[in-house]
């Protein structure tokens, strides 16, 4: 595990910001960490890196404790935190060679790094002109320029145009599977963290609610059987007099848990024989975003 | 900022007086090279002991921190790989220098004007006093007078985000130094933001010391204020790295 933490909460004042979380963010993973705002994961980012002092629990990262081994961790982690700082009287470039001279990294690797997420045209400009997809964007430099083993990013495509999204998307799956890094990132987006993550936390009111491979979270939602027709309301309660389970309905579809294919010809069929009209029946898996709501509601 | 209000200050100041001086030369004509020198030299100073110095260390003090208030880098700055003591001190080191800086140059721009005055205006006889090693001992004292102010302030403007609390304690602090400086108050010298006051006060004291004639001025360095401000320097530092420690990142 790269990231390990056990028990680990934290709050402000009286309020409980993170409860007894445990992380598992297995090595070469995109683990995304999703939850709605104010969820707890901006602080729980914020402990990882050391920046606020854990009240109970422990964090392992690298197989290290963090607190003990805080400089040798962190020299191997690269971060974005909520917006990214930037000096704004300072040139994006100027931004990247001040950190290229703090960590001693080559004035090359930071024009590699302007190139990577296309501000090289825009180097030269103040930073306090950029446009907000522009300063996500150099943020992203920051943290990719130590070249570290670890990218902790704190909802990285907040701004970003839909190019820009899909841009950083691929940039980071690029990472992982050619370059084996780890990447942490945190995101109140399903779709987002679905579409490029292989690992899953989800936290609400700081208690991490789930947490296994996209895979175990796509098979806790129970798939549908989907029936369009004409008449939904009959049909349902000519299907419920026959035992089966009625889940979702409106005046043009209803829904019946999915249990096999041969179950949905027996539907399709006996709808048939009753003069319901089926203008199609399919399968559907739950949606992911169905499933995150049902999961952070039910806390 | 810093840095430049740290070069413009003495030189906007010294190009005034200069100006003054090279217009009211006959005011000042055939009075005795030492007496020249020090209304000029003193001009500046009894300002910088009541006011100028401790507002330019609150200024320099916020300016170096707010930075990263500003541009909200603390956070990243304390998430590299750098122990946080090196990112305390390098920011205490590049306060104090700008303050060295500054007098440094108040220093040499009062010699340089003071001798180009003396060029300009021979009538000024500023040539016939050489008063740079006793002003340049002064300006040390000065400097060493002000290193409590500049623990505190820095610490305050690492505390704080706005600049209104450093400026509103640090302003205050300086006027009741100033008042209890110059009410002579015995336990004056315990107090850091009196500090400057007292060594500009000293100063006068030696040179009314000699009665009439040519005044003698000698300047006493480790007086026992001095010795309070650099201590309270070094323990403010120190409380303030602890602080720093235990604190957590917004």
């Amino acid at each position: 595990m790269v990231i390990s933490t056990e028990g680990l909460s934290f709050h402000f004042g009286n309020q409980q910001v993170v409860k007894s979380l445990s992380l598992q963010v297995p090595e070469g993973s995109i683990y995304g960490f999703l939850g709605p705002n104010g969820a707890g994961k901006t602080t729980t980012i914020k402990l990882l890196l050391n920046l606020l002092k854990t009240d109970q629990g422990s964090i392992h990262i690298f197989g290290k404790e963090l607190k003990s081994n805080r400089i040798t961790i962190l020299s191997q982690i690269g971060s974005l935190i909520e917006q990214p700082a930037i000096y704004l009287h300072l040139s994006g470039k100027e931004n990247l060679m001040n950190r290229a001279l703090l960590l001693q990294i080559s004035e090359q690797r930071v024009d590699e790094m302007l190139a990577l997420v296309h501000l090289t045209d825009a180097a030269h400009k103040k930073a306090g002109k950029y446009s907000s997809g522009m300063k996500q964007r150099l943020g992203i430099a920051l943290a990719l320029l130590s070249d570290p083993k670890l990218l902790i990013l704190d909802e990285p495509t907040n701004g970003l145009d839909p190019n820009g999204i899909i841009e950083v998307r691929e940039l980071l799956i690029r990472l992982v599977t050619r370059h084996s890094k780890t990447v942490f990132i945190s995101s109140h987006l399903l779709g987002e963290v679905e579409r490029m993550a292989t690992h899953v936390g989800i936290i609400d009111k700081g208690e991490l609610l789930f947490q296994g491979s996209i895979q175990d979270l796509e098979a806790i939602s129970q798939p549908q059987v989907h029936i369009e027709l004409d008449n939904a309301v009959d049909a349902a309660n000519f299907l419920k007099k026959h035992g089966f389970v009625i889940t979702d309905i409106n005046d043009k579809h209803l829904s019946v848990p999915y249990a096999s294919k041969i179950q949905m010809g027996e539907i399709n069929t006996l709808l048939n024989k009753n003069g319901h009209m089926i203008y199609s029946i399919h399968k559907i898996h739950q949606d992911l975003e169905k499933l995150f709501l049902d999961i952070t509601q039910q806390a | 900022m810093g840095f430049w209000s740290a070069v413009l200050l003495p030189l906007l100041i010294c190009l005034l007086l200069f100006t003054g001086f090279f217009n009211k030369s006959e005011h000042l004509a055939n009075l005795p090279g030492v007496v020249v020198w020090l209304q000029f030299a003193g001009a500046i100073l009894a300002v910088m002991g009541s006011l100028l110095l401790p507002m330019l260390i609150v200024f320099i003090a916020y300016s170096v921190n707010s930075i990263e208030h500003k541009a909200d880098t603390w956070k990243s700055l304390f998430s590299l790989p750098i122990p946080k003591w090196s990112v305390y001190t390098a920011k205490y080191v590049y306060a104090f220098s700008l303050v060295l800086l500054c007098l440094g140059l108040f220093l040499l721009f009062t010699i340089g004007f003071g001798n180009l005055l003396s060029v300009l205006k021979p009538v000024l006889k500023f040539n016939e006093y050489h008063i740079e090693s006793i002003l340049a001992q002064t300006y040390l004292k000065l400097l060493f007078s002000a290193l409590g102010i500049l623990s505190i302030q820095f610490l305050l403007s690492l505390l704080f985000q706005d600049f209104l609390k450093p400026m509103g304690i640090g302003f205050t602090a300086t006027i009741a130094g100033v008042i209890l400086a110059n009410v002579d108050w015995k336990y004056a010298y315990l107090f850091p933001y009196a500090h400057p006051m007292l060594t500009i006060k000293s100063l006068l004291k030696n040179k009314m010391g000699n009665g009439p004639g040519i005044p003698q001025i000698t300047v006493d360095l480790f007086t026992k204020d001095i010795l309070v401000s650099m201590a309270v320097a070094v323990a403010v530092f120190i409380l303030g790295y602890f602080i720093l420690l235990r604190k957590s990142v917004k």
